[in-house]
């Protein structure tokens, strides 16, 4: 069926996609050729080379922070991801009631509220449990990834939850599965794709978060982001752009490897 | 009508349902009576909105009765989680599992119970070999056609031998030619296993054709319970009459009873026997139906006359409706030959003869 508007045929089209492709790219372009300067500068070329890349590699700061960054990224993403397909699974399988708007919001409260704020508050909040329990470890970092990560987890699989055809846990239940069985061998394996992909995006969330970290990381509690915002009140040398060429890599591995995971499981 | 106790594999007890709460409730079940006897057919026939399916979401158990009782066997079992039930459902849109193969959708309700590997192993061989599907055992659902899923669907619920099994319109989503052949099958099925089949449809034909007995339903009752035959050619009311097949209706004056037939005093003057269900006293004014193959058109004079007003050609038979005298219509079917035409045109004057035995007083 040929669709009346054709956006493509519109004048000026191209040069507008051109346009935002080229803003979009552009930099990123750059930031990743500077990263193999053989020179100092993230701004004067002066050949390729991969020593921004050794020294990233052998700047113990660097390795730290990034082991710290996924550290927190997979401990808050697990533990998002588990809460969101229980609040998922709790906001669609039952009949609407007055307030599940209200639900819905409140889970979703972080896309809501500036994250600023959010930091100030848990600054403040955590600051005073520091007081009370003496403890000052990457647990405050976790416990704030994982609140913020909540609603990115939740998005996609309640996305996948709704499609899910009702008569299929109905079937199970017909067929003899008790509630725990039929969600483990109906709505579980069904439920995978949309698990994984919350899984991800809150991974990928977790792992570039500056603001909340910022506020929230004691002395030493640098992860890659605030280490790299660090850097840039010093000295900038395309060590930043190394790191965050591998950044870059990682996150395009990630979802890439969803991409195929996801297919795969649409196409059974 | 009276039950041999034990006989039935399916005891409704004054069963009601209501949804909803306060003004907007609504009740999809009515104080539903019905006993469903062991191996049979049954087949729950209305038009949507009946509450049809609503009884067989309640026996099956994925909703509970506002009130009464539902026994299988003699034991209640209103109460209990679906799960819990020897009772399968064949669903009306499939729901098979996608991520498994059509071997494992048959083979999950025994599994479920706990079934060791090997038996589960035979009986779903059993199972694809009864319902044709060897062929396709390693294939996943998505991967069959509309017709090989209906099969797969009933092997699954065939597979854990259950009690009764239960169909919502499983027929409903498939093609004519399919259906007509899933009809012989789901009876071949029904006969092999002899389970209970409880069957949910609105196709009045595939009800007829069907079953051993039907309950015609209409806005949450059972209207009447009866054998194909019975709900046809003696509909107790006139939404039976008038939902299965095609009917006459005639206002008459009941003028006396006898034999268990009442003397009806047509508009036209003639007098015909009618049938009245049984314990019925019809009163003075009565609505007597007449099945348009049931009744002849003669050039003479009949039981009732009047004029041709159109002549409908359906290959097999041919629909003469006709305006009598007193104004109301009436359709006569006759069997077509090859060698002539109905032997009527538009605008003939013609009497109609109503047959021994072909009248019905309804109870209304």
């Amino acid at each position: 069926m040929a669709s009346r508007f054709d956006i493509r045929r519109q004048t000026g089209f191209t040069t507008i996609a051109m346009i935002c492709f080229f803003a979009l790219y552009l930099p990123i372009v750059t930031l990743v050729a500077y990263a193999f300067n053989a020179g100092n500068s993230i701004a004067i070329w002066e050949g390729v080379s991969l020593r921004w890349f050794y020294q990233a590699w052998n700047n113990s700061q660097v390795v730290d922070a990034s082991i710290r960054s996924l550290q927190i990224a997979s401990v808050a993403a697990t533990i998002a991801t588990i809460v969101a397909t229980m609040a998922a699974l709790a906001t669609t399988r039952t009949k609407p009631y007055p307030g599940l708007g209200f639900k819905y919001a409140f889970i979703n409260q972080p896309l809501m509220v500036p994250e600023i704020v959010t930091a100030v508050a848990l600054l403040i909040f955590f600051s005073r449990i520091k007081i009370w329990t003496d403890y000052s470890g990457l647990g405050y970092l976790m416990a704030a990834h994982t609140a913020f990560c909540i609603p990115f987890a939740y998005l996609p699989i309640r996305a996948r939850l709704e499609n899910m055809d009702l008569s299929l846990e109905i079937a199970a239940a017909d067929l003899y599965a008790t509630p725990w069985k039929a969600f483990r061998r109906v709505t579980f394996p069904l439920l995978w794709p949309g698990i994984l992909a919350g899984l991800m995006l809150a991974f990928v969330i977790s792992l570039d978060d500056v603001v909340i970290t910022e506020f929230v990381k004691s002395g030493g509690q640098d992860t890659l982001p605030t280490y790299m915002l660090g850097q840039f009140r010093r000295v900038i040398t395309p060590e930043i752009n190394a790191i965050s060429t591998v950044f870059l890599l990682i996150s395009i591995l990630i979802v890439t490897v969803f991409f195929f995971i996801s297919r795969k499981k649409d196409q059974e | 009508m009276p039950e041999q106790p034990g006989k039935s594999a399916i005891e409704v007890r004054g069963v009601r349902k209501v949804f909803g709460t306060g003004d907007a409730q609504v009740a999809a079940l009515d104080t539903v009576s019905v006993s469903i006897r062991e191996n049979e057919f049954f087949t729950l026939l209305g038009p949507s909105g009946c509450g049809k399916t609503t009884l067989l979401r309640l026996i099956a158990g994925f909703d509970f009765p506002s009130a009464g009782e539902i026994l299988l066997h003699g034991q209640d079992i209103a109460p209990l989680p679906p799960f819990k039930r020897p009772v399968n459902t064949v669903f009306q849109n499939y729901a098979l599992f996608p991520h498994m193969t059509v071997a494992e959708n048959i083979g999950f309700g025994l599994e479920m119970l706990g079934k060791p590997k090997a038996e589960v192993k035979a009986r779903v061989a059993e199972m694809l070999k009864l319902v044709k599907m060897e062929a396709l055992s390693n294939r996943r659902t998505s991967q069959i056609s509309g017709g090989q899923q209906q099969r797969v669907a009933l092997a699954r619920a065939l597979a854990p031998q259950p009690k009764v099994l239960l169909l919502d319109e499983p027929l409903s989503a498939l093609d004519f030619k399919l259906r007509k052949e899933m009809q012989i099958e789901l009876k071949r099925l029904q006969h092999e296993t002899g389970i209970t089949f409880i069957f949910v449809t609105h196709d009045q034909e595939e009800a007829l054709t069907m079953s051993d007995r039907i309950a015609v339903m209409s806005s949450g009752k059972i209207l009447q319970v009866g054998t194909p035959w019975d709900i046809y050619d003696k509909p107790a009311e006139r939404f039976v009459a008038d939902f299965i097949g095609e009917t006459n209706f005639l206002t008459a004056a009941i003028t006396g009873m006898g034999n268990g037939k009442a003397r009806a005093t047509l508009k036209s003057g003639a007098t015909i026997d009618a049938t009245v269900a049984e314990g019925f006293q019809p009163k003075d004014n009565a609505t007597v139906v007449v099945r348009p193959e049931h009744a002849k058109l003669t050039s003479g004079k009949g039981d009732l006359s009047g004029t041709v007003e159109n002549i409908v050609y359906f290959g097999t038979d041919t629909h003469i409706q006709v305006r009598l005298d007193s104004s109301e219509a009436f359709t006569v079917r006759q069997q077509n030959t090859r060698s002539a035409g109905c032997g009527f045109e538009r605008g003939d004057k013609v009497g109609i003869s109503i047959g021994n035995d072909a009248a019905q007083v309804l109870r209304d």
